[in-house]
């Protein structure tokens, strides 16, 4: 608990606890786990002894979930009940299902538009269902791996990733049973694999082609802290797209007598990507397609002519890496070092084009398939509080602008993109009818002007407002983005400090009472073992909370707080002692609850105190090192 | 003395209220402030540190993007002295000066179908930049004297031509995206 991390030394928490916290990369084609061992991350294997599991998911009809290679080894006998690359649903609307390859491959049931759902043997599935169900499977894997329960989990996510993208992996998480410490971008997690936080001043460029999707960013490194100038991207190019233009050109050279059938098309993608794959270290590849009189056509394709069929797609790629450098307000050649990512950089043409593009060779010495889940694994790490002592702070900006729907469909800029997170800012809103009692907000993301060619977030609706003449009250809403790049919003009445009430609805995502329902409907399938377990980690929890926050009054609490302040601690205190020992799991929460509540004040006053204290100390601390220099 | 959110920019960064700051110890002080009370230092933190991590940290950032901008700084010096931009009031300017931004504002236009766009495109960002330059020079001067109302015009000026310099970069965005 970081209250205590900020006492003094010889009053820190028994050091050698090592707490187990996971990086995972969850990918479109491939998730993988990572965790430090030893002093260095690595990729954890499975009982298979797989390094990386493909993202598939498969439902049966007696219910049984398959995870990883063996639900990919259904996809062929049967597609429909297969799901695969679910992330690129996260966070979409039915609306959005024509613009992906998806429709024509699925079986959607798209009653409720906010969110679609796959329609399996098993029931309506959502792509946050199917990610949840691959992180669960990691989860497990890193349990059983490192002998242990994990506190926590750094997730990573594209860049260029939206706030409905966001909001729908930590949703997963949260179904899966993970507490996410942190969700990372990708590319950030890669510099961090590669050690580039220890260099001293440098500009770094990551270029990230995974399996669907590219994202490009900027990145500055100065003695470990890292700072995101920009980045940008595209959500729909990936290898995935190289394997279907080639899919489309095979099925063109063997003509008409290919079946349409699901099943045939997938082997068809299949033989694609294998050529694709052949193709990274051989100039001509010859392949055959089972035709559907039962004959094979045999035919060859040479590296130039694959070149030429994904050149179009790799083109949009350099357009994202022209604009990240516009944005991060510098030239090509200020670009010290270029990072690959992404096993679709395995490409030849890729490897190459970009190296010309940046004038700079570009750096493959890691395994482009593991240097994300390494990276993240590194910053969990750090995260879960094993690495006190580690200078490394990663500053991350917001990759898409978040503005307002203002009169005519005009989309109103409230924080722009690449703006530094945390932040927050305040919007001052009037009632424009006499006696108006509630105000509509359309939050959108995107840099268009128009609304509609942004992306829908959320709606709010401000209720509870005091019926006043119009114009006369004045309610400022702040938008508050977090460090994982997710927004909140909240709203007061300036005159009276009355806050209004929010309510969201998310355009594409879940709602939190819907979350809720997934998470008890597991509950219920829950053994009594795990309810114990939960129970006993609540206990756990109750345990920490108290011994900080008394040793914390112990230390300066006559400093910091009145007796009328200090008694309604101390009664949180007793009675989540009662709580504690009790059999409640929802009790001891509450009450955890009640005293932190209780001493919200307190934690504020002792923050500030000590953020002063810790900021002389570095002041001196750079002065004597200037001096040493 | 505590860590006060409610300060000004300047107090939060403990320098003096003045234009011209040295950027170097902004820079430094913004990233000792940030290892101290960024989000990741309170992972494993309660609820209540977090929350107040999360404040912290983007008051900090808003300050920061705020003092490091010149023409923000500038702008938020105005609003310390009570005086307030973009009043509805505002549409009086400097006739001279109007018309120099609309022959300006005539090279943009042109810019696009010119043989080389690019290179007229920076000729203008070129010559908006040595602009902005004099107005900030001028600002500087303007604000050590404490003649405000002239800082404010310069100010009102200098808001023209950073919106014509982002028009510029646009419109050299927008020829990027036809190139493919």
């Amino acid at each position: 608990m970081a209250l205590l991390q900020i006492a003094e030394p010889g009053q820190s928490q028994a050091p050698h606890q090592r707490r187990l916290a996971v990086g995972i990369d969850l990918g479109t084609t491939n998730s993988l786990v990572a965790s430090v061992l030893s002093g260095s991350a690595k990729v954890l294997l499975n009982e298979r002894s797989e390094s990386s599991i493909p993202s598939v998911v498969h439902y049966g009809d007696d219910g049984a979930v398959l995870v990883g290679s063996q639900a990919e080894a259904k996809a062929v006998a049967d597609p429909y009940n297969t799901i695969a690359s679910a992330k690129r649903l996260m966070g979409k609307g039915a609306d959005d299902l024509a613009s992906t390859l998806f429709a024509d491959r699925y079986v959607f049931d798209t009653e409720k538009a906010s969110i679609p759902a796959f329609k399996t043997q098993a029931g309506n599935k959502t792509a946050v269902d199917v990610s949840a169900a691959i992180l669960g499977t990691l989860k497990d894997t890193a349990e059983k791996s490192l002998g242990g329960e994990l506190v926590g989990a750094v997730i990573t996510v594209p860049a260029y990733f939206d706030d409905a993208q966001r909001q729908a992996t930590k949703d997963a998480a949260t179904v899966s049973g993970l507490h996410v410490l942190r969700l990372l971008n990708e590319p950030t997690a890669a510099a961090l694999a590669y050690g580039l936080d220890k260099q001293q001043d440098a500009c770094v460029a990551i270029y990230d082609l995974g399996g669907g999707t590219f994202d490009i960013s900027i990145l500055k490194m100065q003695r470990g802290l890292f700072e995101v100038m920009a980045t940008a991207g595209d959500t729909a190019l990936g290898g995935d797209d190289f394997d279907h233009t080639l899919s489309h050109w095979l099925l063109e050279q063997a003509g008409s007598t290919v079946s349409k059938d699901a099943s045939a098309q997938r082997n068809l993608l299949s033989i694609a990507r294998g050529i694709k794959e052949q193709l990274s270290d051989h100039e001509v590849c010859e392949y055959s397609i089972p035709l559907e009189n039962g004959k094979t056509y045999q035919g060859k394709v040479s590296r130039d002519q694959f070149n030429a069929l994904i050149e179009p797609l790799f083109k949009r790629s350099l357009k994202a890496c022209r604009q990240a450098l516009r944005d991060a307000n510098i030239e090509k050649s200020a670009v010290d070092a270029i990072v690959m990512v992404g096993g679709s950089t395995r490409v030849p043409l890729v490897r190459e084009q970009v190296g010309e593009f940046f004038g700079k060779s570009v750096l493959t010495d890691i395994n482009p398939d593991e240097v994300v889940a390494v990276g993240a694994a590194l910053q969990a790490d750090i995260l879960a509080g094993n690495k006190p002592d580690s200078e490394l702070l990663l500053l991350d900006v917001i990759p898409l602008s978040l503005g307002l729907e203002t009169m005519g469909g005009l989309a109103e800029k409230v924080i722009p993109r690449n703006t530094t997170i945390p932040i927050a800012r305040a919007q001052e809103f009037t009632t424009y009818k006499d006696g108006q009692t509630a105000l509509a907000l359309h939050v959108v993301q995107g840099e268009r002007e128009l609304v509609s060619d942004c992306r829908s977030l959320a709606r709010f609706e401000l209720r509870d407002i005091p019926p006043r003449v119009a114009g006369a009250v004045r309610i400022q809403v702040i938008f508050q983005v977090d460090a994982d790049g997710l927004l909140t919003v909240s709203a007061i009445e300036k005159e009276s400090g009355v806050v209004a009430s929010v309510d969201v609805k998310p355009s594409y995502g879940l709602s939190d009472v819907e979350i809720e329902q997934m998470l008890s409907a597991s509950m219920e399938h829950a053994s009594d073992d795990m309810k114990m377990r939960a129970l006993q980690e609540q206990k756990v929890e109750a345990d920490r909370v108290m011994e900080a926050l008394n040793s914390a009054l112990q230390a300066d609490g006559d400093e910091h707080l009145d007796n009328t302040e200090r008694s309604t601690i101390d009664q949180g205190l007793s009675a989540l002692k009662i709580a504690r020992d009790g059999d409640s799991t929802e009790s001891i929460k509450s009450a955890i609850a009640v005293v932190e509540k209780a001493s919200d004040t307190y934690v504020e006053r002792r923050m500030n105190a000590s953020v002063r204290k810790m900021m002389a100390g570095k002041q001196l601390a750079d002065v004597e090192a200037e001096t040493k220099n | 003395m505590q860590l006060d959110l409610s300060n000004n920019h300047f107090e939060l960064f403990e320098t003096d209220v003045v234009f011209d700051i040295d950027v170097n110890k902004l820079d430094t002080h913004y990233q000792q402030l940030q290892r101290v009370l960024h989000p990741d230092k309170f992972a494993q933190g309660s609820d209540a540190e977090r929350r107040w991590s999360v404040q912290a940290a983007s008051r900090v950032n808003d300050a920061y993007q705020t003092l490091k901008n010149p023409l923000k700084r500038a702008s938020y010096i105005l609003e310390l002295q009570g005086l307030m931009l973009n009043e509805e009031t505002d549409t009086q300017m400097d006739p001279m000066f109007l018309m120099e931004q609309m022959e300006l504002r005539e090279a943009l236009d042109d810019a696009e179908s010119a043989s080389d766009p690019y290179a007229a495109i920076d000729k203008l960002i070129a010559q908006l930049g040595s602009q902005i330059d004099e107005h900030s020079m001028a600002y500087s001067n303007s604000a050590k004297t404490a003649d405000w109302p002239e800082a404010r015009k310069l100010v009102r000026q200098w808001q023209f031509l950073e919106k014509l310099k982002q028009e510029a970069r646009q419109l050299e965005a927008r020829l990027d995206d036809a190139e493919g």
